[in-house]
C-alpha cells in the first residue's frame, strides 16, 4: 500500500561512495578506488517498503551505512524530510540519526552478550535522553518487548537465554525504541531457521502497519523481498539497474541482469522443473575497483552490443517497458511464470 | 599391509536391487556437560546409484550429524553410536576397522562442506590440495598429481586452470572455492557424494552454477548424491526423493513430487505453507508457531506436538512410528491421513 500522495520521508540523489585503495607502508599513495556505491537515487515514503536485491559486493550494505550516516558520502545527498543529512551538524544531526534505525543480519553477534535485554533495548535512550526520561525507561522497554511479542518479564535475561528468532525480535525492539520513521533491515531473516523466518516477517509487517514505518529491506531471498516490498531496486556493481513496483520487477523484468537473477532462484515446486527457463550467468561480477566501461553488466550479458561498451545506459523508462531500467536493450520478459 | 581390511571391503560388483547406501535405524548421541544429547534417533534412508536424495531440516534436526556418521568423521567421544547400521553396498561401515573405513572415506564416499574457505588449508596452493588426493590415495608423484589437479579444475570449470593451480584459496571467490571443494571430492570418482549445504553461503546466481555443475557430474558418473539443505527451492529443483528431518528423526520420506503436491506430515506441510506466495501478497504469512525443540529437553511423544495444529492427546503420550503410506512414502504422524486429506483440499 504505497502511499503516493504524501511527500517522501527519504530522498536519495546521485549517492556515491568510493573507498580509496592505497599502496605503500609509510607513504600511502592512492592507486585507485573501490566504487562501492556509484550514483544511486530513489525516494521512500512513509508506510512503504523498498526492497533492495543484488549479489554480494553490489553495494547494498554500503548503501545502508550511508543512509544511517555511518559513512560520509563521496558525493550526492541523502535527505530526510527534506533536510540534507550531510549539511546537518550537532543537535540536528543527532535528531536525524534518531529517525533512521537499523535491524542487523546476525542476531547472534549484534547483541552484546554481557548486557541484559533491558540494557540493550534501553541503550538508545542513554544517547537520546529526550525520548524517554530516566524514570520512564524500564516501562518503555517493557512496552517494546510486548510490542515485538516477547515476555516483558524477561527484561533481566541475557541474549544467550533466547533463541535466534527471539534475539532478532530483541534487535527489532531496539530499532523501534526511538520511534524512527525509517528502519533499514539488512538481511533480517537470513540467519534464522526456515520455520522462524515467517514469524519475523509477519512481525515486521505488523509493526509497519501499526507505526506507519518506512522500510528499506535488503535481502538476497527474492521471494521474501517480493512478499514484503512495494517497490524493488535491483543493484549491480554499485548502481541500481532496475527499479519498479514488485509486480513490474518480478513479472515484467526488463534488465537482463534482473532476468538472470530471477531465473536463478529455485522455484519451490518440482512440477515442470525440466522445462523451466534458466539463464545461468558465467563467471563472477567484475571488481568494483575497475568496473567495465559503459554498461557494467556487459561482460556477462548475452545481449551486449558495441553501444554497451561506449555509452553508459541511464536509469530511465524505456520504450518497451513501463518502469525504470538501465539497459540499452531493455525489454520485458517474464522469466518465472506466476504460479 | 591392509590385506585383512581389504578382505571385508565392499566389492564393486552389480547391485541388483540393493541400494548403494542404506542407513538403517541410526542413533547418534553426544555426551555433554548438560547431559546426553540424542542428536539422531532412528534415522533410516537409502540411496541408489544416480539418485539424488535431499535431506531437509533446520539446524539441530540431525541432518549433518547423520552425514558425518556415514563419513565416519564424528569425534568419538563425545559422540557415540549406540544403535543402527550404515550399509554401503551391503557392508556395514560401522563394523569395519578404522583402516578399512579410511579406504572408503574420500575415495568411494566423499563429502563437500558448506564453508569452503574454512575447509581449505590457507597455506597450501589449491593444486597441492587437490593433488593430495592422488598422492595419498593413489601414490602418484607430485608432477602427475599436479597434472591431474589441472584436469580436475578444468572439469569443474575453473577458468585458466593451468595458471590458477598455483594460487592459494584466498585468491578465489566463494563460488570458485566451492568448485575447488567439488574437484577434491570427485577426484577419486566416488560412488556416493554427500553435499552438506553446498550453496548456503553463496549468491543465487552462483548457487545456480554450482547446482548445475553437480547435476552434470552426477550424470557423467552416475554417482548417488545426498544433498543436505534447508532450502525448499533447491530441493524442488534437483531431488528425486526427500527425507524431512525434525528433532533427530525422519518425519517424512517421499518422492519429491508427492511431498510438494500433498505433504503427509504437519511439519513438512507447515514449511511448504510458510513459503511466500505471489497470490497471497499482503496477507500474513503462514508461520509454524513456537520454536524448534531443545535436544536436551525433548517434548514427550511426538517431538513436533507443541507446534502442531493436528495435535491430539495420543501425540503427547506415544511417539508415532514411521507409518508406511505406500512403498515409496512414509510419515511419522498418527494423523497422516488427515494431513494428507487436508493437503489435497
Amino acid at each position: 500500500m504505497a502511499a503516493t500522495d504524501n511527500p517522501p520521508v527519504l530522498e536519495v540523489r546521485d549517492l556515491v561512495k568510493h573507498f580509496p585503495l592505497t599502496q605503500g607502508l609509510l607513504v600511502k599513495r592512492q592507486i585507485g578506488s573501490i566504487k562501492a556505491v556509484d550514483g544511486v537515487s530513489f525516494d521512500l515514503r512513509r508506510g512503504e517498503t523498498l526492497g533492495i536485491v543484488g549479489e554480494s559486493g553490489c553495494g547494498k550494505s554500503t548503501l545502508a551505512k550511508l543512509l544511517m550516516a555511518l559513512e560520509r558520502p563521496t558525493s550526492g545527498s541523502v535527505k530526510i524530510n527534506g533536510r540534507d543529512m550531510a549539511a546537518a551538524k550537532g543537535r540536528e544531526l543527532k535528531a536525524m540519526r534518531r529517525n533512521v534505525q537499523m535491524v542487523m543480519q546476525d542476531p547472534y553477534t549484534s547483541l552484546n552478550p554481557r548486557m541484559t535485554v533491558g540494557d540493550i533495548i534501553g541503550e538508545p535512550f542513554e544517547i537520546h535522553s529526550d525520548v524517554a526520561p530516566k524514570g520512564m525507561r524500564r516501562r518503555k522497554v517493557k512496552d517494546l518487548l510486548e510490542v515485538v511479542g516477547l515476555n516483558p518479564d524477561h527484561i533481566n535475561r541475557y541474549p544467550h537465554q533466547f533463541s535466534g528468532g527471539q534475539r532478532q525480535r530483541i534487535g527489532i525492539a531496539r530499532g523501534l525504541a526511538l520511534n524512527p520513521e525509517i528502519i533499514i533491515c539488512d538481511e533480517p531473516v537470513s540467519a534464522l531457521d526456515v520455520s522462524i523466518q515467517a514469524q519475523v516477517i509477519n512481525l515486521l509487517e505488523r509493526l509497519q502497519n501499526e507505526f506507519n514505518l518506512a522500510y528499506i529491506f535488503i535481502a538476497h531471498d527474492l521471494s521474501v523481498v517480493r512478499h514484503i516490498s512495494d517497490r524493488v531496486a535491483v543493484m549491480y556493481l554499485g548502481k541500481i539497474v532496475e527499479l519498479g513496483g514488485d509486480v513490474e520487477i518480478y513479472d515484467r523484468p526488463a534488465h537482463p541482469y534482473t532476468q538472470a537473477l530471477l531465473s536463478a532462484v529455485p522455484v519451490p515446486n518440482p512440477d515442470g522443473r525440466e522445462g523451466r527457463e534458466r539463464i545461468i550467468l558465467q563467471g563472477d561480477p567484475p571488481s568494483p575497483a575497475n568496473p567495465p566501461s559503459g554498461c557494467r553488466f556487459r561482460t556477462r550479458c548475452w545481449k551486449a552490443t558495441p553501444v554497451c561498451t561506449d555509452r553508459e545506459p541511464l536509469l530511465e523508462i524505456r520504450s518497451k517497458t513501463d518502469h525504470l531500467s538501465a539497459c540499452h536493450h531493455a525489454e520485458s520478459h517474464d522469466v518465472v511464470h506466476a504460479q | 599391509m591392509k590385506k585383512t581390511a581389504a578382505d571385508v571391503l565392499p566389492t564393486e560388483g552389480g547391485l541388483g536391487n540393493e541400494p548403494l547406501l542404506a542407513v538403517d535405524d541410526l542413533h547418534v548421541e553426544f555426551t555433554t556437560r548438560q547431559g546426553v544429547v540424542k542428536a539422531v534417533n532412528g534415522v533410516s534412508y537409502d540411496l541408489r546409484a544416480g539418485e539424488t536424495l535431499a535431506v531437509l531440516g533446520e539446524s539441530g534436526s540431525g541432518k549433518s550429524v547423520t552425514a558425518q556418521a556415514i563419513m565416519g568423521i564424528l569425534d568419538m567421544p563425545p559422540a557415540r553410536i549406540p544403535k543402527g547400521a550404515i550399509r554401503f553396498r551391503g557392508t556395514d561401515l560401522l563394523k569395519l576397522s578404522e583402516e578399512a573405513r579410511a579406504q572408503i572415506r574420500g575415495q568411494r564416499v566423499a563429502m563437500i562442506f558448506q564453508d569452503a574457505l574454512s575447509a581449505l588449508n590457507p597455506v597450501f596452493t589449491v593444486g597441492w590440495q587437490i593433488g593430495e588426493m592422488f598422492r595419498v590415495h593413489r601414490g602418484m608423484s607430485r608432477k602427475d598429481a599436479q597434472k591431474r589437479a589441472v584436469e580436475l579444475m578444468d572439469r569443474v570449470r575453473i577458468p585458466a586452470a593451468r595458471q590458477r593451480v598455483h594460487d592459494f584459496p584466498h585468491q578465489f571467490s566463494g563460488g570458485m572455492r566451492q568448485r575447488i571443494m567439488i574437484a577434491m571430492s570427485i577426484a577419486l570418482d566416488p560412488e556416493v557424494l554427500i553435499a552438506d549445504e553446498p550453496t548456503t553461503a553463496l549468491d543465487v546466481t552462483v548457487q545456480a552454477q554450482i547446482m548445475e555443475l553437480l547435476a552434470e557430474l552426477q550424470r557423467e558418473s552416475n554417482m548417488g548424491l545426498i544433498l543436505i539443505t534447508h532450502d525448499l527451492g533447491v530441493v524442488a529443483d534437483v531431488a528425486d526423493k526427500i527425507a524431512v528431518m525434525y528433532g533427530g528423526r525422519i518425519v517424512e520420506n517421499a518422492q519429491v513430487h508427492d511431498v510438494y503436491r500433498a505433504p503427509a506430515h504437519p511439519y513438512s506441510k507447515g514449511l511448504l505453507e510458510s513459503i511466500p506466495r505471489v497470490d497471497l501478497k499482503g496477507h500474513e504469512l503462514y508461520a509454524i508457531k513456537g520454536l524448534p525443540p531443545n535436544l536436551l529437553d525433548m517434548p514427550p511423544g511426538c517431538a513436533f506436538n507443541p507446534r502442531c495444529p493436528y495435535r491430539q492427546d495420543n501425540c503427547v503420550s506415544s511417539e508415532p512410528p514411521l507409518y508406511e503410506i505406500n512403498s515409496t512414502r512414509s510419515s511419522a504422524c498418527h494423523y497422516w491421513r488427515e494431513v494428507l486429506d487436508g493437503s489435497h483440499g
